[in-house]
């Protein structure tokens, strides 16, 4: 079994995000880089897959070399390899193109990552590239068990969620419960060191969008309290304040 | 060169965030000098796809085969992709959601079109085609040039505030190719809750936290939900702690929602939660702790027990 388990390189979800050079550049001064927290969940359910059946899991980041660190955290928790392409993953479309173009290469039985990336949120990869190669894609995926090459699947789907049955290869779009996070030991950390790393140039060079600039969200005014004795006015203001009800 | 919006029923009507896309498109379209095409799949009442009139769409493509009943972002895909072919279509709206979103990225690979997800404002015409979308979760935005000829956007709720009219759309039958390879996943069963509003399209929201201290305790927010028209809600720990399903759990790792009013009980704030609700237009707090990180991202806050202010606020609601 060949896993390919897709990563990204995000600011820590308790970042204060700004911005420079007049609001177009993040401003990465003092911003800790983790393993995006969804990509870490499949990551996680790879290698337990790996542990309960045997597979090989490569880790592919489409990043610049300030996503090292994030990488070699994942050979330290149980991938056996690595690649990763050298660009600036700021489009779905070319980052999907990049992670297809590896994929053919290499007839992956799986192809995980997160459901999103926690910076751009666009929830758009795996299903972009499940199109490219012709396979399935599905997400969000809350379980996953293989028996021989079917995958049984819990898809969250809103209000509830469905059970699904698909023959491999897929790709799927992680997130919690489907995994516990894990955390590298010593002698994984030890061995990341030594583990293949490959650095590879994008397929191409298109983007179909780029940022022009950022903003920051308008600061909300002042909160407005209300002593717990009258706690009724809420109701009031709501109507005649806020207007929402 | 028109518009084409992606609408999605629910127990047999257009959603409510589809007529945000519907209204939304119809704008783009108005600003871009052509006109607005509805598509809706699965079997549907015809006079319910007509009201997609009131919300500006010309005209509704009905693709009503009964193998697109179920919610298949691969069937979808391959469905809205000769559609857009056929009306010409430059720009695919839709609205944020589970089956957008599969269906958004399929189309995207299809057409090799550029895709903006969370779109909070109309777009920018005058120089290329520019909008503003919602990044970090919810921390910032990004004014993002789509420089494909094909445009997807996929817009968050609450972007715009429809105003309705008295017109009606033509409905016309839409018969595509379907191919067997996007029915290859076998759906063995589906839990759903019926009945209730949906919460990623719900305008209001009442949501607890560990504050509540048990699921035995859920009645208290059930009770201000149900006298408010609200759909409910938790935090991460309420649903790692199985007191309610995941996906009732809002965050930065759960559902992202913006309502217009999001009351939070029992919730005290943490980084991770707001992120998910911090684009809601008006937020009330209330918690024992006046020191609770939440009051700062508040609009109105209440210090004190949720035991005794929950059901206060339940019996002024029932009044109004």
């Amino acid at each position: 079994m060949k896993i390919l388990v897709c990563v990204t390189s995000v600011p820590d979800t308790t970042t204060k995000i700004t911005f420079t050079d007049n609001n177009t550049k993040l401003n990465k001064a003092g911003v800790q880089y983790i393993t995006g927290p969804y990509d870490d969940y499949a990551l996680a359910r790879a290698v337990e897959l790996k542990e309960q059946q045997g597979a090989t899991i490569t880790v592919l980041n489409v990043g610049e070399a300030d996503a090292e660190p994030v990488i070699r955290k994942c050979l330290a928790i149980g991938a056996d390899d690595a690649i990763r392409v050298n660009a600036e993953p700021t489009d779905a479309y070319f980052v999907a193109e990049n992670i297809a173009a590896i994929a053919k290469e290499n007839n992956y039985d799986l192809i995980l990552m997160g459901r999103e990336s926690i910076d751009y949120n666009g929830g758009q990869v795996h299903g972009i590239v499940g199109e490219l190669l012709g396979m399935p894609s599905i997400s969000p995926v809350m379980r996953l068990d293989l028996d021989g090459d079917t995958a049984k699947i819990v898809r969250e789907i809103e209000g509830g969620h469905e059970d699904l049955e698909a023959k491999l290869p897929l790709v799927l779009g992680c997130q919690e419960p489907i995994a516990e996070w894990k955390i590298p030991n010593m002698r994984g950390i030890m061995t990341a060191r030594t583990k293949p790393l490959k650095v590879v140039q994008p397929v191409s060079q298109e983007t179909l969008t780029s940022v022009a600039a950022y903003e920051m969200p308008a600061p909300r005014g002042a909160c407005k309290m209300i002593p717990a004795d009258q706690a009724e006015t809420l109701i009031q203001l709501l109507r005649t304040e806020a207007k929402v009800i | 060169m028109s518009v084409l919006i992606f609408a999605e029923l629910d127990e047999g009507k257009l959603r409510k965030s589809s007529q945000e896309a519907i209204y939304y498109g119809a704008k783009v379209a108005e600003m871009m000098g052509t006109s607005a095409t509805a598509i809706v799949l699965g079997e549907a009442d015809e006079s319910e796809l007509a009201t997609a009139g009131r919300f500006g769409a010309k005209k509704v493509l009905h693709a009503g085969n009964a193998r697109l009943n179920e919610a298949n972002g691969m069937a979808y895909a391959t469905v809205v992709a000769e559609a857009a072919n056929q009306e010409g279509a430059e720009v695919i709206v839709l609205a944020k959601s589970a089956l957008g979103d599969a269906m958004a990225a399929r189309l995207a690979g299809k057409l090799k079109a550029g895709l903006a997800a969370n779109v909070v404002d109309l777009p920018e015409l005058s120089n290329g085609f520019r909008v503003k979308r919602s990044i970090y979760t919810s921390k910032a935005f990004a004014f993002t040039e789509l420089k494909a000829g094909k445009k997807i956007l996929a817009i968050k709720k609450n972007t715009i505030e429809p105003q309705e009219t008295d017109a009606t759309a033509s409905v016309e039958s839409f018969q595509p190719m379907l191919n067997d390879s996007d029915f290859v996943l076998k759906v063995t069963s589906t839990e759903k809750a019926t009945g209730d509003v949906l919460l990623p399209d719900a305008d209001l929201v009442v949501s607890a936290g560990r504050g509540l201290k048990g699921p035995e305790n859920w009645g208290l927010v059930e009770d201000l939900a149900k006298a408010l028209g609200a759909a409910t809600a938790c935090s991460k720990p309420v649903s790692d702690l199985d007191w309610r399903p995941h996906h009732e759990h809002v965050g930065q790792t759960g559902i992202k929602i913006s309502p217009n009013l999001y009351i939070a009980a029992g919730i005290s704030g943490a980084i991770q939660h707001l992120a998910g609700v911090n684009s809601s237009k008006v937020i009330v707090v209330i918690n024992k702790d006046p020191e609770a990180p939440f009051f700062k991202s508040a609009d109105y806050g209440i210090v004190g027990d949720v035991f005794e202010i929950l059901p206060r606020l339940t019996k002024a609601a029932q009044a109004l």
